[in-house]
């Protein structure tokens, strides 16, 4: 399609603002305004409307494909969510107005939804408190790691380590990074964290281990069955249990991350609380603590005082400070809010019931399509490696041809040619079994006529992008031009286009 | 149970096909002593209770109120087109453009999205985005650091005190110093940060308009810091950069910006947007994500996330930084927002604005007291000097129906008779008369 840029016509514009006020170089020295407008589009309404409307029609989306990626939990997102996070009172609130003492009488209910959301939080995850603040999940890790480590210092500990499972999520080891540790992987024996490895890492460097980063269930869709052993060898070194929630649609009202011995935690609201992925974000990262964290939270936390009323608290001495401007993302926390509402504890019960459901029926039915390295039970997800021959990406692009959006692939590193795919619990029996033929249909026409599979996707608005000279050529605005060396360069800001 | 569409008899099928007797034996992996200790939530409630619900809550909270709040923030009329054309869903459904196939929708709005970012600051690129404004101006701090291999940032003190706090909580584990250059009268000290670069600086950080309003330009300043091979790094106000002095005229080496003002609604703190963009010599430093155009098979135009060997999924503990997502339904609102207003209506709107709080100005410091902090030139927003203590008044003033900005003293010790006063298009003449008239009856 074309760009919005090739769609602007100087001199048209949408007439949008208008207004009689005197203009910038009578109020301001002309040393301070810049040499010229900023080029932007100069559309109509309509033009920008059909543009959009006709970008949107090149996406997948949940609402209109199976969605199955694996760890991202694309369930549907219902749609009274929108709604009620739309509302005005909402969505018009200043965030600065609870910082003033009458403000805060104004925002009550809207402190309201932050301390409810927290609290309902606490009880499914079982931890002592929460915070909102965090804007995605990678932030919430830093956060997390950050709190960690706000710990060991205020106990006099010098600990300069953490360790993470290979099966991670790549975020995990970045986020420790961020935080000032180092990473230390271990790895793992028949697809969970082994914890002989990790006694005996413990035994040698226990007294500078800061923590340990578990996905759980895993990254390959397996529950950790040492869990308690290894929640005792931490805890025996004073060392830190962190719960990445990636993978919570699983476990809800089936098991408490609290209860089991994990100290911080974060939760991701657009995978378990259907919150929308938006395209790659906004999202919401909320992390909880268990007491022994509870000193390290992020300022301000949400008060409720006796007589009711809500009110900002930054009395935190040992507080790590801002992980975001206010609240974290506040509108998407409203939504979650509401889905939680919406379905109550039996029915979070329910999610988990059937996001496994169908994770292990969709294993089942694909164990004679796909090399399925995992025979036991999975929990929301699960892991399969392309047939002997036979690439991940090219089944991936297959099913796109078909009409489904691909599973994860090429993740975990740790799993052959991966294909991981989390169905989710909203998705019916017969989306499954449709998307099971389609892949059969791939394998089958592949072991016969090989060039099938490396020549899709067709029928889609581009086939295959070559990557590799993209990341070269560097084109990354419409102003950046290829030269025929093969290196880029820009045109100049200032120079306009024809 | 709602948004689950499996009847009983597909149950029992399925159960059937997975080899176990019941939903509970899923879960046999969950020993009886990691079961939940309790699990006490409310009941399920129907879609129209729970609307109901937030219906009755939404309209207690007053954001109807007029208000000359900004501090960053503000509240900028966001035309309609912007909800209907973010709201549909196969933008709002979908994710991370992994398979580009299938998500050149999203990729190719980056993608102009990386333009219209890149034009408005007139630096050579963007990237897909970042949480937000403080998250933008840590990530362009960390930058500077991995550039230069130093560990000194020069901070300007009228740089938004909210920011500053994200930026020292963020940096708490790393080695770096947090060297603030204190501002003077809310007037930036050019001279002041001009000192305090050295060979040991990696940056150099400023705001324009800095968080009392003020506009300066930073050019002597970048141009001090690239003598000794620093980093210029500036945050400004997307709306005002629409008319002032860009950070590629000033030479900046990174430029971010809160984008809240371009088409998000102010949300109670969030979500928000941080702007990021960059020379093109440091593009391999940029945190997140990045797309670029690229041909297909056929050689046919698209685009594609592009440079992802900087990234944690590749480089996991060695990446740029942590993050993971973008903040891509905010960027495509501020692509929207930017496309619908064009040049011509976002100058407008930045005049509109600056020519209301000239007349706030004007009105105000005819009452008793009331000055202008500093003669220094402003945009939208300004600091006015108020012969009492802010705290009380502005607290005063809400109970009378208007709140007349923030109270500086808040964050600036010393500071306590400031207010710092915002105009929008939000706002009006009216609106002035009103607290016009409310801070006089008061002082």
């Amino acid at each position: 399609m074309k760009t919005i840029f090739a769609e602007s016509v100087p001199g048209r514009g949408s007439r949008f603002f208008e207004s009689d006020a005197p203009t910038a170089a009578q109020m301001l020295p002309s040393g301070l305004l810049r040499a010229r407008p900023p080029r932007l589009p100069e559309c109509s309404e309509l033009d920008v409307v059909r543009h959009f409307t006709g970008l949107s029609r090149l996406n997948y989306s949940v609402d209109a494909n199976f969605y199955p990626l694996g760890s991202c939990t694309m369930k549907y997102n219902p749609k009274f969510m929108e709604y009620v996070a739309g509302l005005p009172g909402f969505a018009r609130l200043h965030p600065l107005l609870p910082r003033l003492e009458q403000g805060a009488a104004l925002t009550q209910s809207a402190l309201q939804c932050i301390y409810e959301a927290e609290r309902l939080l606490c009880e499914i995850t079982g931890m002592d408190a929460f915070t909102l603040q965090p804007m995605a999940g990678a932030n919430g890790e830093f956060a997390g790691v950050s709190l960690m480590a706000a710990y060991h210092r205020s106990r006099g500990h010098v600990r300069s380590k953490m360790l993470i499972p290979d099966s991670a999520h790549g975020t995990n080891p970045a986020s420790a990074a961020l935080a000032g540790f180092e990473i230390v992987n271990i790895e793992s024996r028949d697809g969970m964290v082994d914890p002989s490895a990790l006694a005996s890492y413990m035994a040698e460097h226990g007294d500078d281990v800061a923590g340990l980063m578990m996905t759980c269930p895993n990254t390959l869709g397996l529950m950790e069955a040492h869990l308690p052993e290894i929640v005792a060898a931490l805890r025996a070194a004073d060392t830190l249990l962190y719960y990445d929630g990636a993978n919570m649609n699983a476990i809800l009202g089936k098991m408490r991350v609290g209860d089991v011995g994990f100290d911080v935690m974060h939760l991701n609201l657009h995978k378990t609380f259907a919150t929308p992925h938006g395209g790659g974000g906004p999202g919401s990262g909320p992390v909880g603590v268990n007491a022994r964290l509870l000193p390290f939270l992020p300022t301000p936390r949400v008060i409720r005082h006796a007589n009711g009323s809500f009110c900002l608290n930054d009395n935190l001495p040992q507080s790590i400070g801002a992980i975001g401007p206010f609240y974290g993302s506040f509108s998407v926390a409203v939504k979650a809010l509401a889905y939680i509402l919406r379905l109550g504890g039996e029915g979070l019960e329910r999610v988990a019931e059937y996001a496994v459901l169908n994770a292990n029926y969709l294993k089942k039915r694909l164990e004679d399509v796909l090399d399925i390295p995992f025979k036991r039970l999975c929990a929301h997800e699960f892991v399969a490696s392309a047939p002997e021959g036979m690439h991940a990406l090219d089944l991936a692009k297959g099913l796109l041809e078909r009409g489904f959006h691909a599973p994860t692939v090429y993740f975990p590193m740790i799993v052959r040619e991966c294909l991981m795919a989390e169905p989710t619990e909203t998705e019916s029996k017969q989306t499954l079994d449709a998307y099971v033929d389609a892949l059969r249909e791939i394998v089958e026409l592949g072991k016969n006529n090989p060039e099938s599979q490396t020549a899709a996707p067709a029928g889609l608005p581009v086939r295959r992008l070559d990557e590799t000279s993209a990341a070269r050529q560097m084109v990354l605005t419409e102003d950046m031009v290829v030269h025929s060396n093969s290196r880029w360069s820009s045109k100049g800001c200032l120079e306009l286009t024809g | 149970m709602p948004f689950i569409p499996h009847t009983p008899q597909e149950v029992e099928e399925m159960l059937a096909v997975v080899g176990v007797r019941s939903l509970e034996d899923l879960f046999a992996d969950i020993p009886p002593e990691m079961r939940p200790r309790r699990f006490e939530l409310p009941k399920g409630q129907s879609e129209s209770a729970v609307c109901a619900f937030f219906e009755e809550t939404a309209t207690k909270n007053r954001a109807d109120i007029i208000s000359f709040l900004g501090a960053g923030f503000y509240a900028h009329y966001i035309p309609k087109a912007v909800d209907a054309l973010s709201g549909r869903s196969e933008f709002y459904t979908a994710y991370t453009p992994y398979q580009a196939e299938c998500s050149q929708g999203t990729l190719q709005a980056i993608f102009e999205f990386q333009t219209v970012v890149s034009r408005l600051m007139e630096m050579d690129c963007a990237n897909a985005s970042v949480y937000d404004g403080g998250t933008a101006l840590f990530e362009a701090a960390m930058m500077a650091v991995r550039a230069t291999r130093r560990h000194v940032l020069v901070m300007d003190e009228a740089v938004n005190p909210i920011w500053r706090k994200m930026l020292a909580t963020y940096s708490a584990g790393l080695s770096v110093t947090l060297k603030t250059v204190p501002q003077k009268n809310g007037e930036s000290d050019t001279q002041a940060l001009c000192g305090a670069i050295d060979n040991s600086c990696a940056a150099v950080i400023v705001q324009n308009p800095n968080f009392f309003g003020i506009i300066a330009d930073y050019g002597e300043v970048f141009a001090k810091a690239k003598s000794h091979n620093s980093l210029g790094v500036i945050s400004v106000y997307p709306v005002m950069q629409a008319v002032l002095k860009t950070p590629g005229e000033m030479g900046a080496d990174v430029a971010v910006a809160e984008g809240q003002s371009l088409g998000q609604p102010l949300n109670f703190g969030g979500p928000y947007l941080g702007l990021m963009t960059c020379k093109k010599e440091h593009i391999r430093q940029f945190p997140g994500r990045i797309v670029g155009r690229a041909a297909d098979a056929d050689g046919k135009t698209g685009y594609v996330l592009t440079l992802q060997a900087r990234e944690q999924h590749i480089r996991r503990a060695k990446a740029t930084s942590n993050i993971c997502s973008n903040q891509a339904l905010c960027a495509l609102r501020a692509l929207i927002h930017l496309s619908l207003l064009g040049p011509e209506g976002l100058v407008r709107q930045a005049e509109y604005g600056m020519s209301l709080a000239r007349q706030a100005v004007k009105r105000l410091t005819v009452l008793k007291g009331v000055d202008t902090l500093n003669n220094a030139p402003y945009g939208n927003e300004t600091a006015l000097r108020l012969p009492v203590q802010a705290e009380p008044l502005v607290n005063a003033l809400i109970a009378k129906g208007c709140v007349p900005g923030f109270p500086v003293g808040r964050y600036y010790p010393r500071m306590e008779n400031v207010l710092l006063l915002a105009c929008t298009e939000a706002n009006n003449p009216v609106q002035i008369n009103m607290l016009a008239e409310a801070m006089g009856d008061l002082l």
